[in-house]
């Protein structure tokens, strides 16, 4: 029982954050460059576009044991590719409210929007999201069971 | 049903005389009683096999996507939408499509007709116009059809084609129906523990035989995620999570699409809920984007198009 309230304890949440190349990442690079210190818990996965993020990304992430999955892009009217965050957002209206229909905590699933510029918000964000997942605990649902 | 069978025969023989199809798709006698099952004519002489009755539950469009030459269908109200949605999709042309409409009262539930039965075997089936009549050896027993109804049917708002070059008989009144979603709306009111329960449960029905897509009209895609193998995106076992992530995402391709003729829910040999997710995405794409699959040929896909100021709440 101590092992496992100590195991509690040192849990930190693991976070899959897709980020878009020409805005979000940037804003993660940028963040960095002005030290700006945000949670440690995102494993930045680079896409050329939220757009770009099948939804297919994020279950996979969830199976194999992320806590939580950030999904961060360009602001509407900034994609670089002219409308491939429309169609996300979109995309994303309709696949966040089956998962949690299906009962996938609401907290796993995050959207976000943030400019190359915005490096305070891209900390805020992360901070955010990390914090959320935290509350929810380890993610339990559609985590594959490893086989022994 | 009778008089529509013969002016469906009578439409067919029309449209091979007058040379306008290399084929016309309808339904035929099925070999066992409550089954009609699906035929492809080819000759007008052989038009006097198709028939018309309560068991012509298949969803014709799904042998639509492929097909060479001119075409005919007998299409019911959610057969002409998946038409429409094959239209929209630009996987048929309409030139080479003639559409056989023939309004539906709903087709009866075989299960339901079973499960009333239990173990009692059934040799005959004749229909009348409000019943149908169920014979055995040493049994006969009236059913009312509209209590063997499946859910998609008792709540069907589309029981016309939308779409048709021949109509068969008059077109019906449609049903006036106070929300579809209902199930949908209580399910959604209960908590995330219950609705996981749920899904759990039904997921775990499932033996991964894909009947429901195979069915399934709009599962046209050559190459389907769930056979590829590179990438593998999840493993082919029944190992729990893999078949929850099946389901989410054959439910997911149906965003916009899924006209709910209940294919899937018949092909599914374990009983599973298909339809919860499915009915479910029809409800948020409405409310989302106020789009409603099997209307207009015209109209895009929803997920293939936008508007600036569609709903972003869930976004930080």
């Amino acid at each position: 029982m101590e092992m496992h309230e100590a195991l509690q304890a040192s849990w930190e949440p693991k976070i899959v954050a897709f980020l878009c190349n020409w805005c979000s990442y940037a804003g993660a690079d940028l963040a960095g460059v002005g030290r700006i210190q945000y949670p440690p818990n995102t494993r930045t996965i680079r896409v050329p576009c939220s757009g770009r993020v099948n939804p297919l990304f994020i279950l996979r992430a969830l199976q194999n044991g992320a806590d939580g999955v950030l999904v961060s892009g360009c602001h509407p009217g900034d994609c670089h590719y002219l409308s491939g965050n429309y169609a996300a957002r979109r995309r994303f209206a309709v696949f966040s409210r089956l998962l949690e229909y299906v009962g996938i905590e609401k907290g796993r699933l995050h959207f976000s929007w943030v400019s190359a510029a915005e490096a305070g918000r891209f900390a805020e964000v992360i901070t955010e999201v990390t914090e959320e997942v935290r509350k929810l605990g380890p993610a339990k649902r559609l985590v594959k069971k490893k086989v022994e | 049903m009778g008089d529509s069978s013969k002016q469906i025969r009578e439409a067919a023989r029309k449209l091979f005389e007058e040379n306008k199809v290399d084929l016309i798709i309808g339904f035929e006698d099925g070999s066992l009683p409550l089954r009609a099952t699906p035929c492809f004519i080819r000759r007008g002489e052989d038009a006097e096999r198709l028939v018309w009755n309560s068991f012509c539950e298949n969803n014709l469009a799904t042998y639509l996507p492929k097909k060479k030459g001119k075409t005919g269908i007998v299409a019911k109200g959610c057969d002409s939408r998946s038409i429409v949605g094959f239209l929209k999709e630009k996987q048929i042309e309409r030139e080479n499509l003639v559409i056989i409409g023939v309004p539906c009262e709903g087709m009866i539930d075989r299960k339901a007709v079973e499960e009333r039965l239990g173990e009692r075997e059934i040799l005959s089936v004749e229909e009348g116009p409000e019943e149908i009549v169920v014979k055995g050896t040493d049994y006969e027993e009236k059913m009312k059809k509209e209590d063997l109804l499946p859910e998609s049917c008792r709540i069907c708002t589309h029981r016309n084609p939308v779409l048709y070059d021949v109509l068969i008989g008059e077109a019906l009144e449609e049903q006036k129906v106070a929300d579809p979603f209902e199930l949908i709306r209580e399910f959604e009111g209960r908590t995330a523990e219950e609705r996981w329960a749920y899904f759990c449960g039904e997921t775990e029905k499932c033996i991964r035989c894909y009947a429901c897509r195979n069915a399934c009209p709009i599962c046209y895609c050559e190459a389907c995620y769930v056979d590829s193998s590179e990438p593998q995106w999840f493993g082919k076992s029944i190992e729990s999570t893999d078949t929850m992530i099946f389901h989410i995402v054959r439910a997911f391709h149906t965003t916009g699409r899924c006209v709910d003729c209940g294919a899937c829910i018949r092909a599914c040999p374990m009983d599973v809920d298909l339809r919860f997710l499915n009915k479910k995405i029809e409800k948020d794409v409405l409310e989302l984007f106020s789009f409603e699959a099997g209307e207009d040929p015209d109209e895009p896909p929803p997920l293939t198009t936008y508007k600036q100021d569609d709903p972003e709440e869930f976004i930080k």
